[in-house]
């Protein structure tokens, strides 16, 4: 079972920062050296003993890593079918596998000599993660967010603030993660000289597609390792949830060479199959280019990108990280989405048999494994990247429920 | 192959020892009806490129000014067809230069040589492509120069010199020079960065070189002009057409205002 990774599933990006046919670099003429000044930097930190260190050491004692690969029993049971793990990145500090990436790369930046962080949010933990390592080092931070993500993740926007960041709102277009993301860029090309953008997920223009996935192989690599000790073999099947990609990424990258571990990302299935009422991106997106990277895209006829919806922020995202796509198309990683309800309700079986109350994102990765479970032996194993912990949605649970019973009313 | 349009112009100002006045507007904002008109005026007043732009939905090189120009023109409900309806139309009366200065997706959504292909029929003369970056640009280098239409590449504050020599020898037409870091936008002071980008510039091409960023007053532009071949007006005209409104009173409420500025570059 312990093969040798296969070279062609984990020689990507070429350096282009290719993926296949995806990815690369499609980008204002502005942002192409700093992009390119980015990546020299990046490559040499990555061989560097001394900074691959210092993270070591402050992802162990400032994030508390490794986080456990916890045996589900209860729920395993209740399913009736395969071992269920869950990979606790929820206990990271800050509440979710977001701050693993933003150490590293606001280590970078202070090799590059870098005073101020700039970066984009969605459900709010990569801001928050962002933030805390900022205030940690001492330096500026301005976190851009949709002002609607802001409403539905109140709690963030506060924990932010409280850490010393400066959170811009966004209003342009869904005022959602993509705005954030554009706006977080309009910073960028404007204070380039003493500003590193740090992108949340492996997404964007190359190299960010690369280095986020890097930082996040941590979840990956200590899975592996624990699941080999403690069940002295590699686990049946991998699930993560989807949004630009890097939680899933992050646990699939160091398992894609073992020919015998299946892995499934799922993706936001909203409220249904209509353009405009989900993010799956793999059902329904197309080949398109967006902020800049070459994916699949949620877009119209004429090219412009789709409204998304999901009841979790973090998942609504029209376009996938550039690696997925290409995973996707070489059919080593399998893609599906979960609708809003069937997460809210997986969200709850977790609560309830386990006392782990995931983030919504999490639980549309949960409710894809207690679909699989079932069907699996009782001597399979199955781990879910328990990206993060829920408490940031209870107010936008609290809401969901109150229209849900709303809507039932007027049924009657 | 032919001298384009645009060469033909820039050819003409030289001889003439003027200098050039490049517009931006955004097409069909808040109609494609309002482009006619507004290309109209513009080459009435003495602009010598209309650079067009395509509106895209998520528009990130481009400041507030451009972004709210970009919802009006979609909410209007421009599509790529309809700008090439509007393209014909100015055609029937015009021989102004015109460039799309567009994002990548809604070209590549229609296939980018097929995209090509009907802008060239249309009459168009050139693209600038905001986020194709020299590293991708091959296959659709070779879609533009096969179509005849001019590559108008972008040169700017962070573009090194080692760069340039490769940029501007994939372009064609002019050479955009950005003048300062950020999006597009007025702002009100010039920066020092807008002579280095001309020199390096200069350097590497015999290309005619336009300078544009943030130019809001005739003071401004007579400066820019006066270090280059051409100036870019590019929110100043998006904002003022949008305030004036579309009406005859709208459009000479308009014209007042830019006339100056192109004045300014035309005494130069």
């Amino acid at each position: 079972m312990t093969t040798a990774a296969t070279p062609s599933f984990t020689s990507q990006p070429d350096a282009g920062g290719h993926f296949g046919p995806y990815g690369g670099m499609f980008v204002p003429e502005i942002l192409v050296h700093p992009l390119q000044e980015l990546t020299r930097a990046y490559l040499k930190v990555r061989e560097d003993e001394g900074f691959q260190k210092e993270l070591a050491d402050l992802l162990n004692e400032y994030v508390g890593r490794p986080t456990s690969l916890y045996y589900a029993k209860r729920m395993s049971e209740a399913l009736g079918g395969a071992k269920i793990y869950l990979k606790r990145e929820d206990l990271c500090h800050t509440g979710a596998h977001k701050i693993n990436n933003s150490l590293g790369q606001v280590l970078l930046a202070r090799r590059m000599g870098k005073t101020r962080i700039i970066a984009e949010t969605g459900a709010g933990q990569h801001g928050v993660a962002t933030a805390t390592v900022s205030a940690m080092f001492g330096l500026e931070c301005v976190v851009y967010m949709g002002e609607v993500d802001m409403k539905r993740q109140a709690l963030n926007v506060y924990r932010m603030r409280r850490l010393g960041a400066k959170v811009v709102g966004v209003t342009a277009g869904q005022k959602t993660l993509k705005e954030a993301i554009s706006e977080a860029m309009r910073d960028w090309v404007t204070n380039i000289e003493n500003t590193h953008y740090i992108i949340g997920s492996a997404l964007g223009a190359h190299p960010y597609p690369m280095m986020v996935r890097d930082f996040q192989s941590v979840i990956g690599k200590e899975a592996r390792r624990q699941i080999l000790e403690r069940e002295g073999k590699l686990p049946d099947h991998l699930v993560a949830c989807v949004g630009g990609g890097s939680n899933a990424i992050g646990l699939f990258y160091p398992f894609l060479g073992d020919e015998g571990v299946k892995m499934t990302g799922v993706e936001a299935g909203g409220l249904g199959s209509g353009l405009g009422e989900h993010a799956a991106r793999f059902n329904g997106g197309s080949l398109g280019i967006l902020q800049g990277t070459k994916t699949y895209v949620l877009q119209d006829a004429e090219g412009q990108i789709s409204l998304t919806h999901s009841v979790s922020a973090g998942l609504d995202y029209a376009a996938v990280g550039p690696e997925h796509a290409w995973l996707k198309d070489l059919g080593r990683v399998e893609y599906t989405s979960v609708e809003d309800q069937v997460a809210v309700d997986a969200l709850s079986e977790l609560s309830r048999l386990e006392g782990i109350l995931p983030a919504l994102e999490t639980a549309h990765a949960v409710a894809h494994a207690m679909q699989i479970a079932p069907k699996m032996g009782k001597d399979q194993i199955v781990i879910i990247n328990c990206s993060g912990r829920g408490d940031k949605d209870v107010q936008e649970l609290a809401a969901w429920e109150a229209r849900q019973a709303g809507k039932k009313e007027s049924e009657l | 192959m032919n001298p384009t349009r645009i060469e033909k112009r820039f050819t003409e100002l030289r001889a003439r020892g003027e200098k050039g006045f490049v517009a931006y507007i955004t097409a069909g904002d808040p109609d494609l009806d309002a482009t006619v008109e507004r290309v109209r005026l513009l080459e009435e007043l003495g602009a010598d490129v209309v650079e067009l732009g395509i509106p895209f939905s998520d528009p990130l090189a481009d400041g507030i000014a451009n972004q709210r120009a970009a919802e009006r023109a979609l909410s209007g409900g421009a599509t790529l067809d309809g700008i090439l309806r509007a393209v014909e139309r100015i055609r029937e009366f015009s021989e102004i230069p015109l460039v799309f200065f567009s994002y990548l997706n809604p070209l590549f959504a229609r296939g980018f040589d097929k995209a090509a292909d009907l802008a060239a029929a249309a009459g168009v003369d050139g693209m600038l492509l905001v986020d194709m970056c020299l590293e991708e640009s091959e296959p659709f280098q070779n879609i533009l120069k096969s179509r005849g239409l001019d590559h108008v590449v972008l040169v700017t504050p962070t573009t090194p010199e080692a760069r340039v020599e490769g940029l501007v020898s994939k372009g064609s037409g002019f050479v955009y020079c950005v003048s300062r870091a950020g999006v597009t936008g007025e702002q009100s002071e010039l920066q020092r960065d807008a002579r280095e980008v001309l020199e390096r510039t200069g350097r590497h091409t015999d290309l005619p070189r336009a300078l544009g960023f943030g130019v809001s007053t005739p003071e401004q532009a007579a400066a820019y002009a006066a270090m280059c071949e051409a100036v870019v007006v590019g929110s100043f005209l998006v904002n003022t057409f949008h305030e004036a409104g579309n009406s005859p009173a709208g459009l000479k409420a308009a014209s007042s205002k830019i006339k100056p500025l192109i004045q300014a570059v035309k005494g130069i």
